[in-house]
């Protein structure tokens, strides 16, 4: 199976990145060879073993509920693009047409 | 006067700080005069901060005249990796989406040495989000290698690595995901410590792959980088994945070096076809060096290292992929073509397409991919059973080893350009770092000589079970003394007095 420039453009879109005609020539081949790579994988991940997504054995943390001051507004939003009446400001989420 | 500063390790300042031979304002004032010299040439700051340097070297060497109690470190200059949030400085990462970003808090890391008195110079260059291994991949240029500026000096902590290898700080903090403190450390001729994954907090370092992060030491001696992983582990509520257990007696066992009866596991699949003549020249003489000093060298099979590699580019794009996703150009970072007429998915889409470089591009991609319906199962799922299974060889490993040692990298620092555009010669670079990080246990790397083809640095990897750091640091220090006896210094003292490292300003013969 081959990644074709068409495969990289809908990854792209999925990942909110976007790629101009020659990123995605160029990337196509290079992901295509790595994947390939990466395929090794299955050679030993056989039916009994069992996943790690972790390298510690994790429990759950909690901590008490203690009411403690949270960031100031003006430090939140002093790196902020762009920032209204407090809050962030962004572009419109809806299509002309909704 | 300064050249003695600068060639001092931390633990020779401490003491003159605490004898009140030489006080923070002139160490500090040494690094920022040793910056402003060569810096132009290494590449390894992308900021300074000497205003506030100098402040609060000031304030220690006030504190320390009125009596108070300090920390061994109190004084010492740090450089820190610019992925660790510290306020009123830039943390870029490498970035152009995080060009001017600020952040508002400290990493517990940032907070942690400011406690212990650590005086922070700067923040150093690195791969983009830290992807890489040769900072090839900062968009703000790469870092040149203090032993042959034409070459890498590893990645991603490469700035780290080059800061404390050409004096301009006694020691650096780094991160390592895949090897990205090891492998610096070896191609530059300096130490360099993975603690175990959960020793050293994440909170305020910016996430690559959040099961794999790991913040660590990076110094000229092995005692150094002990007092510097002393000052930053611990517990950190902040952090759900901290452990909540004492820090291991690093510093005693950097101290000490005595490896005698202890069970060396030469890890049988780290070597051979692919590592260059030279590097398994110089580990092997540290092998007999190691028995010398009394350690017992044993053979140990890996079989499922081999699949390290692959499993790590699926684990660790799928983690980038979802942690990157944040860079989404509304609450901070890089936006454009907020023109009021796209949207903002649109504002996003192009905003990440212009702030995010290539490597950074294609792992997400690659992460994307691997998620994605239909392939989740045969690729991310796939590696992580192979992560148990190599989990499982180092189970296996450490019953019959205290320690495994393996060269930390294949080949010595290779010349910038050369595997840019070559994503699978790079990611090679990390075979041999990539199996502790997958496994979270505690591991590190130590100059071990030159190769006598390149005359560049080689390292030896030493990697401990999880919470074992002690035993890295041990091993670390008995190779370190050993080589000593027979050089009358370390691998890095070989560069400031040659001819290569005359530019570096430092050479003792230059002083006596």
């Amino acid at each position: 199976m081959t990644l074709t420039p068409d495969d990289v453009a809908r990854l792209a879109r999925l990942a909110r990145i976007d790629l101009t005609v020659e990123e995605l020539t160029k990337l196509a081949p290079q992901l295509d060879v790595i994947i390939a790579s990466n395929r090794l994988v299955s050679e030993v991940a056989t039916a009994d073993v069992t996943p790690t997504s972790h390298p510690l054995p994790l429990t759950n943390v909690f901590r008490s509920d203690e009411v403690v001051a949270s960031l100031p507004v003006a430090d939140a939003l002093a790196m902020a693009p762009a920032a209204e009446e407090d809050r962030f400001r962004v572009p419109r989420i809806l299509e002309e047409e909704q | 006067m300064s050249a003695d500063i600068l060639r001092a390790t931390a633990a020779e300042l401490s003491s003159e700080l605490a004898a009140g031979n030489v006080s923070s304002v002139e160490v500090v004032t040494a690094h920022l005069d040793q910056i402003t010299r060569i810096d132009e040439d290494v590449h390894a700051f992308l900021s300074l901060d000497a205003g506030r340097a100098l402040d609060r070297a000031r304030h220690i060497d006030a504190a320390r005249a009125a009596g108070e109690a300090l920390g061994p470190l109190a004084g010492v200059p740090l450089a820190l990796k610019d992925v660790f949030a510290y306020r009123g400085l830039p943390t870029t990462c490498g970035s152009r989406t995080l060009e001017n970003w600020v952040p508002p808090y400290d990493a517990t890391v940032t907070r942690r040495l400011a406690d212990a008195g650590l005086i922070i110079l700067g923040k150093t260059n690195m791969d983009e989000f830290a992807m890489g291994s040769s900072t090839e991949n900062s968009a703000f240029g790469p870092t040149h290698n203090p032993w042959d500026l034409d070459r890498i000096p590893g990645g991603s902590g490469g700035g780290s690595a080059a800061a404390v290898a050409s004096f301009m700080a006694p020691l650096a903090m780094g991160t390592d995901t895949g090897g990205s403190i090891r492998q610096p450390a070896a191609v530059t001729g300096t130490v360099g410590v993975k603690p175990t994954y959960g020793g050293v907090s994440r909170f305020g370092l910016v996430a690559l792959a959040s099961s794999l992060d790991q913040g660590g030491p990076c110094a000229r001696t092995v005692l150094d980088a002990a007092l510097l992983h002393e000052a930053v582990a611990g517990h950190d509520p902040r952090d759900s994945t901290s452990i909540p257990a004492p820090v291991p007696p690093v510093v005693a066992a950097a101290r000490s070096g005595d490896v005698s009866g202890m069970r060396i596991g030469v890890v049988s699949e780290l070597g051979g076809e692919g590592y260059q003549d030279g590097v398994e020249v110089r580990f092997n003489e540290a092998l007999v060096l190691l028995q010398k000093a009394g350690a017992e060298l044993v053979e140990v099979s890996c079989p499922h290292f081999a699949y390290a590699l692959a499993a790590y580019y699926l684990i660790l794009p799928a983690e980038c992929s979802s942690n990157l996703a944040r860079f989404d150009a509304m609450r901070y970072g890089l936006r454009i073509g907020d023109d009021g007429t796209h949207s903002a998915e649109e504002v996003m889409s192009a905003s990440r397409g212009a702030g995010f470089g290539e490597e950074v591009k294609r792992r997400i991609i690659i992460g994307t991919y691997a998620l994605s319906s239909g392939y989740y199962d045969a690729y991310y799922g796939s590696a992580q059973k192979v992560r148990t299974l190599i989990r499982q060889d180092f189970e296996r490993a450490f019953a019959e080893a205290d320690v495994l040692v393996s060269p930390t990298t294949p080949t010595t620092a290779f010349r910038i350009g050369e595997r840019i555009d070559d994503p699978m010669a790079m990611y090679k670079n990390d075979l041999c770092t990539i199996p502790s990080n997958l496994a979270g246990n505690a591991s590190g790397s130590f100059p071990c000589g030159l190769a006598p083809e390149d005359g560049l640095p080689v390292g030896l990897q030493v990697m401990a079970p999880a919470m074992a750091d002690d035993r890295v640091y041990r091993v670390g220090a008995a190779l370190e003394r050993e080589l000593s006896a027979i050089w009358g210094g370390t691998v890095i003292d070989q560069l400031a007095d040659s001819t290569a490292g005359d530019y570096l300003g430092v050479s003792r013969e230059g002083v006596l």
